[in-house]
């Protein structure tokens, strides 16, 4: 009885917890990839760079407060300085819709143009983050470490494995359901949302019934920057901050968006986490795992991993491909491209 | 008239660098500018004449580098000994899995179909995990420090400019099955997963690439300047031009280079010219243009795409062949997509879509801009540091930071050329 609690409580600290947080920072890059897919119509390659661009300014505004001596006690700063990240990001983005995107949407252009001048504004946010902080690893987490200690839960349980839940990885879930309730109830609860929602359906619909596209389109670019912003802070805090990182997360949350069905928040979050869970189900050495549930002589002689770690692009890719051949609208219906 | 202008300024700056810097840094920038010429080529195929949107240029160009290492390498006949025949092994299985699952899915069907089809992939998959982790781990532990890895043909390496074609020809046709039925954005992101997976293989891979530990040292189709400054014809020939020696091997070897590069552009261009005027190349544009007229003409539109991505692929595979061999060493962890996809698609977007003698010279421009914006940054930084106190802080991280000006710089000329002048510096002819 004790090996099989030993195993879960493994399995529950090397894939269980790090893929919930995993799969949440992912659902939060994915809604802001579906939304802005949904209203304006197009991929954002510059997303990845925007979350980058986000969390770089809760980073500044982490480093202002820490140095007049603000903190949020056991919890980062970081979430003190979030709303002025999401501000950041907001005022930036609203910047690209006007002096780029608004041409195009004026113009109906297609929306391969569209994906290609979000890789110019992807270039020159990319530019931006490292002028301002550099390519290189930051680390801005502060207060309390753990919610529980791998070593108190060995003395509390009496087990071989400890069971060890960071605090970042406990933030990160539950911002991020926060955040998803809160967009949850604009969308379906707010004249806004369901404007948004009525826009995303039918365009030329939606503007026969008086709905303002400007102030849908505004008001798209301000919950796609905070819900990059929101993951961006949140991926930084539970692994570092580092230019390069961001823009490769941008395979996974488009990914996740795809196999949940493109437009389809719902689809994004339920997206986010199968993303997840596979990468870490399908690359994590289940040697141990084994080891406690069969006899000893049973026990695998390598590390019984199914894929390197680096591989882990490559599980999200395959998912993504099986999902564009077998069912092209994702788990939940989205649109076909 | 006006390319023979925008050509000419070209030519110019590129002297004026050789006469205010040196002609070493001229020669080196005109190098990459020729290898970036051929690249962007393989993407115009792609995108200005068939309107695919490909963002795994990288993996395609990191294909041609294996091509140089496995083609010009010495073979490391111990490393085959110990695993050589393992590995071919496990490549058969997973031949033999892949032709099961094939037959199988022919054959079978409903739930026959998705049982066989699983039992097939889980039996291949411990078969050839069971042929190929033993044999890797010998091949890996031959001299690690120097090899590990299996080696080369010791042939020349010019012939693997050929080789990295046909290899990331091969890769491209599999790929394009699998992504070619997708529309314009999906295929976009479906080609840059499968670039960060290439990229992640060569890294990983050590028995076949040597990973990150790099291959250094690779053959090279001109002599070695230190051999060339032995020569008594050649130190004779510097005194008679008055150039001292060291720097005139270095020209004398980039100048060679050049003239190779430039051999390949003149062949690649003129074929590419001739497809793109052929009834082939008016068939692509007639389908970019129009899809589903194309397709009621009764044109295979999947088809013909799988074609053209094939053959834009083999050109950016020989482009990455030859940019190996210039460089003279594999690095896989230096493959970045900023770099080696998208500043491409800078060129072919800001030289003009559609137009070879655009992309070639969008290449030449955006080559030029992405190496002088760093000591134009610099500068700029200095001029706007001059007036701050020496130990600021500020001072030294605006001085830090200036080389990141020049993705800022990227995206701006992009975005720009984009939105006013959408065609590119030389337009697509039309009719």
């Amino acid at each position: 009885m004790h090996d099989v609690l030993n195993a879960f409580v493994l399995l529950s600290n090397f894939v269980l917890i790090p893929g919930l947080a995993y799969g949440a920072q992912l659902a939060l890059g994915a809604l802001g990839v579906t939304l802005i897919y949904a209203v304006l119509r197009f991929s954002n390659f510059a997303h990845g760079d925007l979350m980058a661009f986000g969390a770089m300014c809760t980073i500044l505004v982490t480093w202002a407060m820490q140095g007049i001596g603000i903190s949020a006690g056991p919890l980062p700063t970081a979430l003190l300085a979030l709303p002025f990240g999401i501000l950041g990001a907001v005022v930036l983005s609203l910047a690209f819709d006007r002096s780029v995107y608004r041409f195009y949407r004026k113009q109906r252009a297609a929306p391969v143009v569209f994906v290609i001048a979000s890789v110019g504004v992807m270039f020159m946010i990319n530019g931006i983050v490292r002028l301002v902080i550099g390519p290189d690893d930051v680390r801005f987490d502060d207060g309390e470490r753990f919610i529980i200690r791998a070593r108190d839960f060995e003395a509390w349980s009496g087990l071989n494995e400890g069971l060890a839940l960071r605090s970042t990885q406990g933030i990160t879930i539950v911002v991020a359901f926060a955040v998803m309730v809160a967009l949850f109830w604009f969308l379906n609860r707010t004249r806004m949302g369901k404007a948004m929602r009525a826009y995303s359906d039918n365009e030329d619909l939606a503007l026969l019934s008086g709905i303002n596209p400007d102030r849908v389109v505004f008001w798209t670019w301000v919950i796609a920057a905070a819900l990059a912003t929101a993951a961006g802070t949140l991926y930084g805090l539970d692994k570092s901050f580092k230019a390069f990182t961001y823009f490769q997360l941008l395979l996974p949350i488009f990914a996740a968006a795809i196999v949940g069905g493109i437009g389809n928040p719902l689809g994004a979050i339920a997206g986010g986490f199968v993303i997840a869970f596979s990468e870490v189900t399908v690359t994590y050495a289940y040697k141990r795992f084994v080891g406690y549930l069969v006899p000893e002589s049973w026990a695998p002689e390598g590390l019984a991993q199914l894929l390197s770690t680096d591989y882990k692009f490559a599980v999200s890719f395959v998912i993504l491909v099986l999902v564009l051949l077998i069912r092209p609208t994702g788990i939940f219906k989205g649109r076909i491209i | 008239m006006k390319n023979f202008l925008l050509f000419g300024g070209m030519g110019a700056a590129l002297v004026a660098v050789g006469l205010f810097q040196s002609w070493n840094v001229a020669l080196a920038i005109l190098n990459l500018q020729l290898i970036s010429a051929i690249m962007a080529l393989g993407v115009n195929i792609q995108w200005g004449y068939a309107g695919l949107f490909n963002v795994g240029i990288m993996g395609f160009a990191a294909l041609g580098g294996v091509a140089a290492v496995l083609v010009s390498m010495p073979p490391v006949a111990e490393a085959w000994r110990a695993g050589g025949s393992g590995v071919l092994l496990a490549g058969l299985a997973v031949a033999a899995t892949v032709a099961a699952c094939v037959l199988i899915y022919r054959k079978l069907s409903g739930n026959a179909r998705k049982l066989g089809l699983f039992l097939a992939v889980v039996a291949g998959y411990w078969i050839s995990r069971a042929l190929y982790d033993p044999a890797v781990g010998a091949i890996e532990a031959v001299d690690p420090a120097a090899t590990g890895y299996l080696g080369g043909l010791g042939l020349p390496i010019v012939l693997a400019w050929g080789v990295g074609g046909l290899l990331a020809a091969g890769v491209a046709w599999i790929v394009g099955k699998i992504s070619l039925g997708l529309r314009s954005d999906y295929l976009a992101i479906a080609t840059l997963g499968i670039s960060e997976i290439l990229i992640a293989v060569i890294k990983n891979e050590d028995w076949l690439t040597r990973g990150v530990k790099n291959v250094t040292g690779l053959p090279r189709p001109v002599p070695y300047e230190i051999e060339l400054q032995r020569q008594p014809w050649f130190a004779d020939l510097a005194t008679g031009l008055g150039i001292p020696v060291a720097e005139f091997s270095g020209i004398y070897v980039k100048g060679l280079y050049a003239l190779l590069f430039t051999a390949v552009l003149i062949l690649v261009y003129m074929l590419s010219q001739r497809a793109l005027h052929s009834p082939w190349g008016r068939m692509m544009r007639a389908i970019r243009d129009n899809r589903d007229a194309a397709a009621a003409m009764g044109k295979n539109v999947t088809r013909r795409h799988l074609q053209v991505f094939v053959l834009g692929s083999a050109v950016v595979g020989i482009a990455g062949a030859m940019l190996t061999t210039l460089d003279g060493q594999f690095t896989p962890g230096t493959y970045n997509p900023l770099r080696y996809t998208f500043l491409i698609w800078v060129m072919v977007i800001v030289g003009g879509s559609g137009n070879n003698t655009g992309a070639i010279l969008g290449a030449f421009v955006i080559w030029f801009l992405w190496i002088q914006a760093e000591p134009a940054g610099l500068w700029l930084m200095d001029t706007i540091t001059a007036r701050m106190p020496a130990d600021s802080p500020i001072a030294a991280h605006l001085l830090d930071a200036a080389p990141h000006l020049r993705l800022f710089l990227m995206g701006l000329i992009l975005l720009l050329v984009l939105r006013f002048s959408p065609r590119g510096l030389i337009p697509e002819q039309r009719g």
